[in-house]
């Protein structure tokens, strides 16, 4: 039975023999992720680029025409950009406050009782896959929608009704959408802030509500700010949810168009696309794509920061 | 030693079966070239796998540059069959250019089931899909906004609806979902929604438009007097019997049973 065992403390060749495999092993794993992100990364760019030198990059960037199928096709995604950086935006103004308050509550108010309550919600909250907030938009903001739509523009002689499919819905649903993951990471940044900080400023006199804005809060100021920034990532890379609530029509991004996003571009036309429609959805992905990185370089930067400071 | 004496015989066989296969496909496989209608694009494609059940060796070779583009080709000789989703012209008639119908697209459109208007005319549903008729009031329905429901651009069904009323890119939607079934779903949930779908996904949860007092039927399509229709046309140069025996088997093939159930089974009407 002994001699059938394999034991790194048996003998001494054989532990270095299994040092030296778990250390290729780990190496090979680590090799994994680089390997994926600078091949997406290459390979975003080789298919995202022809679409720019063929159309140049004011004839698809600053263009407003949407007509990828016409006879003479034009492929302007300005008010797609647009789209998705007002869309994020509000959604960050909606989410924000509300994420950061019940951030608050949880650090520092609420009774553990009432923390578990909201700390459960919240993991639920996280798990609902995309395409059941989507749902709930279709069946529950659309329709509230639609009634606004039909009394704001009662008289309007030029809207277009779009039965609730607007640039707000698509807005209420990333808001929900986000607020998972500004609530953990604001609550994580409240959290380290010493409890000597709390301490000194009560025993200064102060109460707590200007403990916790005027002295919690502004340490806590990197880690909140990184949760906006990981907020901003997954409501800008959002496309299920928004696909069913925002009805994808190229427009300008006005409270109640129907607008589409950089993600549900690529979604919805992606199906039947071929040539250079196709190339330019490619493109899409690319300009999106610098996005993501552009948001994870700010991050980290702020990240860098924060360490600097603390 | 082993593994390489293994590994030589597999490259051995397989280089032999590579060298079989391609004998083989010299030998017996005819080649039939078909060029045109990307509306036809997914008819051509089963077309093409469907065949080798009954035709083991025709290989339809499929090009899409366009109606008038498989025309052209048809009679530069550079290809067998056009296929044209739309008519022909006298002018390609004298060509040379002989038509058999093979199938016919039509498009159903839709609203939701609380609409009391019944019919629209070909007119008004241009007007309704350009923005100019914005409420149903203005076609003796309710005081109920239209909705202007559509596909995403790249949709066949779109692309038909579009090019048989003859404005092509002109509409504004206020919608555009990716699916027929969300047109039908969007149309059966807003008031005052209009959409349109193909026909074979039609269903009890919308009300079906009838076009110029017409009802939409396989028979109205095939007599053509529902209006939002358009033939699946295949070409040849000169009559089918001129063709070689191949291109006479494609449209053999297209007549039997195998071939009208690919033609329905792709939402097509058979124009038999």
């Amino acid at each position: 039975m002994k001699e059938n065992t394999i034991s790194i403390i048996s003998n001494k060749k054989m532990k270095s023999r299994v040092e030296k495999m778990a250390k290729v092993i780990f190496q090979c794993c680590a090799t994994v992720s680089v390997v994926a992100v600078f091949s997406i990364t290459l390979y975003m760019f080789i298919s995202g680029t022809p679409a720019i030198f063929k159309e140049g990059i004011a004839g698809i960037l600053f263009n407003s025409v949407w007509q990828p199928t016409a006879a003479t096709p034009s492929f302007g995604i300005l008010y797609i950009i647009l789209t998705s950086i007002v869309g994020v935006f509000l959604a960050i103004c909606i989410g924000v406050p509300i994420g950061v308050f019940t951030a608050i509550n949880l650090a520092e108010i609420a009774s553990p009782r009432v923390k578990k309550i909201v700390r459960s919600a919240i993991e639920l909250l996280a798990g609902i896959p995309s395409v059941i907030y989507g749902l709930l938009g279709v069946l529950i903001i659309n329709p509230v929608m639609f009634r606004l739509e039909l009394w704001i523009f009662r008289d309007s002689t030029t809207h277009q009704f779009t039965g609730g499919a607007n640039l707000i819905s698509a807005v209420f649903v990333l808001a929900i959408m986000i607020l998972p993951t500004l609530i953990n990471i604001s609550e994580t940044a409240l959290n380290t802030v010493p409890d000597e900080y709390r301490k000194s400023s009560l025993a200064l006199g102060a109460s707590r509500m200007q403990t916790i804005f005027k002295v919690v809060l502004p340490s806590a100021k990197p880690g909140i700010i990184s949760a906006i920034v990981l907020g901003v990532g997954r409501a800008i890379g959002e496309a299920m949810a928004i696909v069913l609530v925002a009805g994808n029509v190229v427009n300008l991004p006005a409270p109640f168009n129907s607008v589409r996003f950089l993600t549900t571009a690529i979604v919805s036309e992606m199906g039947y696309a071929q040539g250079e429609h196709r190339d330019v959805l490619f493109t899409i992905g690319l300009v999106l794509f610098v996005f993501i990185i552009v948001i994870n370089l700010v991050l980290t930067y702020i990240l860098k920061r924060g360490d600097q400071n603390g | 030693m082993k593994k390489v004496l293994y590994g030589v015989m597999i490259l051995l066989l397989s280089i032999n079966l590579v060298g079989c296969k391609g004998a083989s496909a010299a030998d017996g496989d005819q080649k039939v070239r078909m060029n045109g209608s990307t509306s036809m694009e997914k008819l051509v494609n089963g077309l093409a796998e469907v065949i080798r059940d009954t035709y083991p060796n025709i290989t339809v070779e499929p090009q899409f540059t366009g109606s008038s583009a498989g025309i052209e080709s048809l009679i530069m000789g550079t290809t067998d069959i056009a296929t044209i989703s739309r008519s022909i012209s006298d002018a390609e008639k004298e060509q040379g250019v002989v038509e058999h119908a093979v199938a016919i697209d039509g498009i159903a459109a839709v609203t939701h089931l609380s609409n009391p208007v019944d019919t629209l005319t070909k007119e008004q549903l241009i007007d309704i899909y350009q923005g100019n008729i914005r409420n149903w009031r203005e076609l003796g329905g309710n005081d109920q906004p239209i909705v202007v429901i559509g596909r995403e651009a790249g949709s066949g069904t779109r692309g038909a609806f579009e090019e048989i009323l003859g404005v092509p890119d002109t509409f504004r939607y206020a919608q555009e979902v990716n699916e027929t079934g969300a047109v039908i779903a969007k149309v059966a949930s807003i008031p005052g929604a209009i959409g349109y779908v193909s026909l074979d996904v039609i269903d009890d949860s919308t009300k079906v438009l009838a076009i110029d007092g017409v009802h939409v039927s396989e028979e109205t399509i095939k007599n053509g007097s529902y209006q939002i229709q358009r033939p699946f046309i295949m070409a040849t140069l000169g009559s089918l019997e001129e063709q070689n025996i191949n291109v006479q088997n494609v449209f053999h093939f297209i007549d039997s049973k195998e071939g009208q159930q690919l033609i329905t089974s792709i939402g097509l009407i058979s124009a038999k």
